[in-house]
Parts: structure tokens; sequence; C-alpha cells
């Protein structure tokens, strides 16, 4: 373990500075719980710092002290060895200190230009310099890797290039510290490539990094050193060579997880029998697929291969524009998500606080959505409890009780509720989509388990996910989108991170 | 409901004012005169029909701003039905409530079907229906001429003690409140009409069919709004195209913004509404029993809705930043 007082990497002549950033002692508490006690932080330039940890362990609480977003209640901040005091964000941002959202916070209706330059524009008088500023956006964009035009309009770019424009907005404010909030989340395999191409650079350039991800197999690529949190507390740092999966998982959740193997089954009857199916998506594709009884499928691709837009079709929230489906030998005809749940289709979607959750509604009430009108006109209230009651325990949501309201729950709990309102409806075939994303290691096992468990009583399941990792663990096949259609299938044996990536590129496509 | 028991607590507020300002030189309240309390009642349980109308399109996070106009359309067709046309009253009554029906599918469809903004599609019709009762009724003014027993909806009063007398209009309110309240928290209709309101979108993932749920809330909004128009028609018995319901939707909507529904959707309570909507009765009854000369009036209540609203994200602020 690297003590604070000891720096790690420091540049060649500045041997004798003082880290870039240090956190000493830092403490912060809200109402009824104590976010962060005591913790202790150092990063050096040029240095590449994973921060780790569960839901609710105070990565995020850390993240916003460092930011200006929450003031600490106790300890100090120092920043190139100089007692700092961050009251806003701009403070922050005036100190080095740049925020890169998860949620990607740039103006959708800006140009790239104009997003770029957003609060210090360029002027002259009253008026807006939009060609120096369209030149000035070129290069730094370039700089990063990006050419597009700076006229486009942000909503065109994709989640991998709006990321890279955030960046790019953090450097052109002279940003020494960037932290990464879960930056590949949303990405795309070859876009997460590209960011860490970027993040290299950055380290090269003498940057300072806090890299904030699920993803262990990400961080052992990216970070130098790892620290881990829990509970508010520094539980445990680790050069970033030393990393393994299991020593992250360790230092995180203080004990070791197992991923138990997927007990031998045998796939049962056809469930799903899907043929020609077209989406708006890509119309001149078709798309025709079978799935088993006790069957866990994974759909693989690139972002923008169409696995979402399949997903959605089946179960009716877009418009199929042509094709057959059968759930349980009985033919799925239009009439959207209604029609396709009470067949015994279910879809978790990819937007759990958008089209999972009511999130202003209780758990309870969001857990009896679907299923409700089944039980008559009136809403059964001992069903609404029964149920609640059941899920809960079942799918060990922790939460006060069914009362409690959807958005105070963390990630990995409301994927449960989503899970648990579905499950209510006893599906034949359970469509997910992003199953596990913003979910911690924890509640990712349990989640993991219950799907193998589910399966296991006859459930097929069918599963869209943007980490090869996942796939991998869960799948007993997976079918490669490439462009709307299927480029290929690949069985158990033959399953690995090249032979998927082979057909997602369409490098396979025979 | 404990936005509801503020509003509560405000209009006993009022109340009290009301009672002691509008005392006399031999220091009896006017306020209190049986017929002033009869009187304020009545429109509480007409102009409480209207809000309960905005209510149920606000929950789903639209908006309604043709309810003034449905109020006049009513008003004008259903003296035209019986007086001109000679159709009987228990056969013009439905006649003119399947109408308001009607214009309520109409906005639903305009809204779900095509996707305009319920802002647009009310506002044109706000503008539409009035502009076509003018013409229709070419200025004239409708009355019913003798239609008692019809009027006994809007002006009746059962006797309670020797000079008071409920209102019927009052009691017409609490059945439509008490029914509406059943439906709001007690039915599948209307957990999915909330969810809807609150995430439209989850709720369509959620197997919801949200498209006919919304159509549905505009049609009982004009349905109720239509109800509200028989009312005040049968009750002044004289009404002119041009200014017959007249701001009621900014008084249907003030009514059940005040009770607690939330603009942004999925949030509020009958009673909430029904007291919002006394509230504004209250505060004009005081200001014409108080005031100097009565053009105030509009000023008054848009000062105390403006403070009441101010004082209530302060409170709001105060007690999450105590928590």
């Amino acid at each position: 373990m690297t003590g604070p007082a000891m720096p790690g990497l420091a540049l060649p002549g500045l041997a004798t500075a003082a880290p870039l950033l240090e956190v000493r002692g830092v403490g912060k508490a809200f109402p009824g719980v104590q976010a962060l006690a005591d913790v202790h932080f150092v990063l050096q330039r040029g240095e590449v710092v994973a921060l780790i940890g569960e839901n609710g362990a105070g990565k995020s609480t850390l993240m916003k002290i460092l930011a200006g977003v929450h003031p600490p209640d106790a300890g100090q901040l120092l920043l190139d060895g100089e007692l700092v005091e961050l009251h806003t964000p701009k403070d922050a941002l005036a100190r080095g200190i740049a925020l890169i959202h998860q949620e990607l916070s740039l103006c959708d209706n800006l140009t790239v230009a104009g997003a770029l330059f957003l609060g210090a524009e360029l002027r002259r008088g009253p008026l807006l310099r939009e060609r120096e500023m369209a030149g000035a956006a070129r290069q730094s964009l370039l700089r990063l890797g990006l050419a597009v035009d700076p006229a486009r309009l942000v909503a065109t770019l994709s989640p991998g290039q709006k990321q890279l424009l955030e960046i790019a907005r953090a450097l052109r404010a002279n940003a020494k510290i960037l932290i990464m909030d879960e930056p590949t989340s949303s990405l795309a395999h070859a876009e997460s490539e590209r960011l860490f191409d970027v993040v290299a650079d950055l380290r090269a350039q003498g940057k300072g990094i806090v890299y904030i991800s699920h993803r262990l197999g990400e961080v052992t690529r990216v970070a130098d050193r790892v620290v881990a949190l829990r509970d508010g507390r520094n539980s445990g740092e680790i050069e970033g060579r030393a990393a393994t999966h299991q020593r992250m998982v360790a230092m995180m959740v203080g004990r070791t997880l197992s991923q138990p193997a997927r007990p031998s089954h045998v796939p049962g009857r056809v469930v799903l029998r899907v043929q020609g199916l077209r989406t708006a998506a890509f119309p001149d594709r078709t798309v025709d697929l079978e799935l088993r009884e006790r069957e866990i499928v994974g759909v693989a691709g690139l972002l923008g291969a169409g696995r979402s837009e399949l997903l959605r079709a089946l179960f009716g929230v877009d418009r199929r524009l042509g094709g057959e489906i059968e759930v349980g030998g009985e033919r799925l005809g239009e009439g959207g998500p209604a029609a396709a749940a009470s067949k015994g289709l279910v879809l978790a979607p990819e937007d759990r606080k958008l089209q999972g959750l009511v999130l202003s509604m209780s758990v309870m009430h969001n857990l009896s959505l679907p299923t409700l009108h089944r039980r008559g006109r009136f809403v059964d209230r001992p069903y609404e409890r029964a149920l609640s009651e059941r899920s809960i325990s079942e799918l060990g949501i922790s939460t006060s009780g069914g009362e409690q309201i959807a958005s105070t729950l963390s990630g990995g709990n409301q994927q449960k509720v989503v899970l648990g309102k579905w499950l209510a409806a006893e599906p034949k075939v359970l469509l997910l989509d992003e199953p596990t994303r913003g979910v911690d290691v924890g509640a990712r096992a349990e989640i993991y388990a219950r799907l193998h468990a589910l399966a296991a009583q006859g459930l097929a399941i069918l599963f869209v996910s943007s980490e090869l990792e996942e796939v991998l663990t869960l799948a007993d096949r997976v079918f490669v989108l490439h462009r709307g259609g299927i480029a290929g299938e690949l069985g158990r044996e033959q399953l690995s991170e090249q032979a998927v990536m082979l057909l997602a590129t369409g490098a396979g496509a025979a | 409901m404990k936005k509801v028991l503020g509003i509560a607590a405000v209009l006993f507020a009022i109340a009290i004012v009301a009672t002691v300002w509008s005392r006399d030189e031999s220091g009896s309240s006017r306020f209190l005169l049986p017929e002033n309390l009869a009187n304020v009642l009545q429109r509480i349980g007409m102009f409480g029909l209207l809000s309960i109308a905005a209510a149920f399109v606000i929950v789903t996070g639209g908006i309604d701003l043709s309810i003034g106009a449905v109020v006049c359309v009513t008003g004008c067709v259903l003296p035209w039905l019986m007086k001109d046309q000679g159709v009987s009253p228990w056969l013009a009554l439905p006649l003119v409530l399947l109408l308001a029906a009607a214009i309520g599918l109409w906005h639903g469809l305009l809204i779900v079907g095509v996707g305009l903004q319920p802002f647009v599609v009310t506002l044109c019709g706000l503008l539409l229906y009035r502009g076509m009762m003018r013409y229709y009724t070419a200025g004239q003014t409708k009355t019913f001429g003798a239609a008692e027993e019809l009027r006994w909806l809007a002006t009746g009063r059962l006797p309670l003690t020797a000079d008071f007398g409920l209102p019927v209009p009052l009691l017409v309110l609490a059945v439509i409140a008490v029914l509406t309240s059943i439906v709001w928290t007690r039915t599948v209709w209307g957990r999915h009409l909330f969810a809807l309101g609150r995430n439209e979108e989850a709720a369509r993932f959620a197997g919801v069919a949200t498209g006919r749920l919304t159509v549905l809330a505009y049609v009982a909004c004009s349905l109720l709004a239509g109800l509200g128009g028989c009312l005040f028609a049968l009750d002044v018995n004289s009404v002119q195209a041009s200014n017959f319901g007249n701001f009621y939707e900014l008084y249907a909507i003030a009514g059940a913004v005040l009770g607690g529904v939330a603009l942004r959707g999925g949030e509020g309570l009958v009673l909430g509404v029904v007291l919002g909507a006394s509230l504004m009765q209250l505060l004009q009854n005081t200001i014409n029993l108080t005031a100097e000369n009565n053009e105030l009036e509009f000023a008054v209540v848009g000062a105390v809705i403006l403070a009441g609203a101010a004082v209530d994200e302060a409170l709001r602020r105060w007690w999450r930043r105590g928590r």
C-alpha cells in the first residue's frame, strides 16, 4: 500500500512537489447517515487513480466534495500542497478540478462549438465570435481524436462523442484534475477503447484522473492505483498492476464473492419463436430466432446494432413492421406491451429511471403496476401488500418497506423492483436490456444468481448487454447483431471476446 | 394530506376574517347571514365541479383551457333544446352532457392520436366553441322560461333550519367528489392515471394503455365542465354567449392547483381540490362583502394565490433543510 505521504509517480524535476490533490481525513454526514468518515486520498500528476466501492460506499459523496458541490464537515483538501476550500462547482473548476458527468449533461439543442464554449463564449461586445469558436472547437476536439463538424447539433453525437466533448470542455477550462464517473456506462466497446486511449494521453500530459467505475475489467486496464471505499471509509488500496478482480472485490465488499457456476440444465420446449421480424430502425433486415425453456441467451453487438430495438419490438413498445411472434405456442398479435405481458412476454427496459420505474411512486405501487388490473377493477390492497412483501424477501430488495419511494433506492435495488414487478406477471419469456447497468458488484452477483434460479425453474431469458464480461458469464449462447440483423450465433464453448467482436464488427459475416 | 390540512387552515382563517370584517353597525356579521352562506355554498358546488374537471387532466400532466367555453356551450345549448326545440328536460340534460363528453373525446383524440399539445388543442377549443356559440345565438340571450323542476338542480335548497337550506349544487358536488375520489384512489384505472401522470413512459412499459387513459381523462374533464355549465345556466336563467363562463377555466385551474394538484402531473387529492375551489369562492365573497368597490376583486385574488404559493414553497424548503 502507498501511504499518503509517499508520492508514487511524481514527474522528474517535481520530486519535491506536493501531490496534485490530497484529501486528509475528510468526513461528511447527511441527516441520518455518515456518508464519509476520515477518508484519505492522494492523486499525483500524471496518475490515474480508480475509486471503487459498492453503491452507497461514499464514492459519489467524495466526488461531490472534490467538485465543490458539498462542503466537507471535517478534514482538509490540499491542491499542490495548498489548503483550499471549495464552495461551489465554479470554485472547483477555477482551481482546475472538473467533473465529467455520468449523465451526459450537455444541452442537446446546442451545436458542438456552442456546447464547448457554453458559459465562456468568445465575444466582441454583445456579439458572439462564432467563426473563432468553431475553429477553436475543431482544434480542441481533434486533439482528443474527435473529428466532428463544430456546427453539428450535440443531439446527433453518439454517447462516446458526447463524452469526449465533455472532456474537451474540461480541458478548455484548464482542468488539471478530471473526475470521471462511470464514463463507459453508456459507451459501446469500440468507444470505450477510444476513451481509454484518451485517458492514457491525458495522463501522459500530467493530468490527474480520478476514475470511478463498477466495471473492474476496465479498472485494471486504466488505473495506476486503485482506492476502495466501504461504508464511507477507506477499505484498501492497491497498485494497478496487482489489482486482480478478486482482490478488488474483497476490498469493496470485505469478503470474497464467488460467482457460482451455472447449474447444468437441459433446455425444454421452444417458448419464443420469432420469424421475419422487422423493426422500424432496420426496415430492410429480418430477424428469426428461437428461445427454449431454461435457456439464458445473450444478444451482443455494437451500440446502434439494433439490440434494444429488437427487444422493444418483441415487447411491442415499438411498432413491428412485419413478422410473426409466438409465445408458448400462441401467436402474439398487435396490442403493445399489455398484450405481450398477458401472453407471458415481458421486458425489463434499458433505462430504469425513465422506463422501468415510476420513480416518485412507492416500491409497492411499482411492483403491482403491471398486474393490478388482473385482480379486478378495484385496487386489491391485500394483493399489493403480499406481492410487495414477497418480492422484497425473495429478491432481497433492501428497503425500509413497500412504502419507500422508488427514487430513494440504489440502482441495484431499483433493478430488483423492475424484475419483481414482471416476475409477478408469471412470464414465460423475460427480456432484459442491460440488466446490471449502474448496479454494484454485490447486487450484480445477487441478480445473476436470481436469473440462474429463474431459468432453472423454466423461464427463458433473452438479454442485451454492452458488457462482454456479463454476456460471457451469463449466457448459454449468444446472438450477435450487426446492423439490425443476426450476424451469427455462438454456443457456450465458442464464446470469447474475439469471436463476439469479429461478428459484431461485421468481419465474420458470411 | 399535509397540504390539505394547510388549505383547510387557510380556509378557516379567511372565514374568520370574513366574519369579523363584514360586521355592520349593529355588530352582526353579514357573512354569517343564512342567505349569504347558502349563496357561497351554492357557488362552491358549481365551481368545485369545474375544479375537479380541471384536476382530471392536470393529473395526467395536461391542461384544459376550454372549460369556460364548454360551460358556455352547454349553457347555450340546454335552453335552446328545451325552450326553442321543446325537448323534455329529462332528455335535454343527458343530450347536452353527451355533447360535452364528445368535446372531451375530440380533445383527447387530437392530443393522443394527432400528437398535439394539450395547451394548443384546448386554447383553440376555447376560441372555437365560444365563437360558434356567439354566431349561432346571434347575440341573443338564452333563457329557460318555465323549467322549474330542472332549475331545482341549481337553485334548490334542502331546508335544514327555518332560515337556512343546503344548496342542491353542493350536494351534486359532494356526490361527484366522492365518486371521483373512489376512482382516483381505489380503482386500477385511477392508479394507472396517476402513474401515467408521473411517468408516461414507464407506465407504457408496464403495459398501461396510456393513450386510451389520456383520452378518458379529457372526456371526464369536459363532461364535468358540461355538467357545471348546465348548473350555471339553470342558476342565472339568462345566458349571453359572449360572456357566459368567461375565465371559468382559470378559476377551475386555480382551485385545483391551490388544492395541491401538481401541474407536472401525478399528484392530487379530491378533498384538496374541493377545498381549493372553496377557498377561491370564499375569497371572492369576502371581497364583495367588505371592499368599498369590488373592482379590486381580481387583484386581491391574484395577490392571495401568489402569496400562498410563495409561503408554500418557503415552508417546503424550510422543511427540507430541517431534515
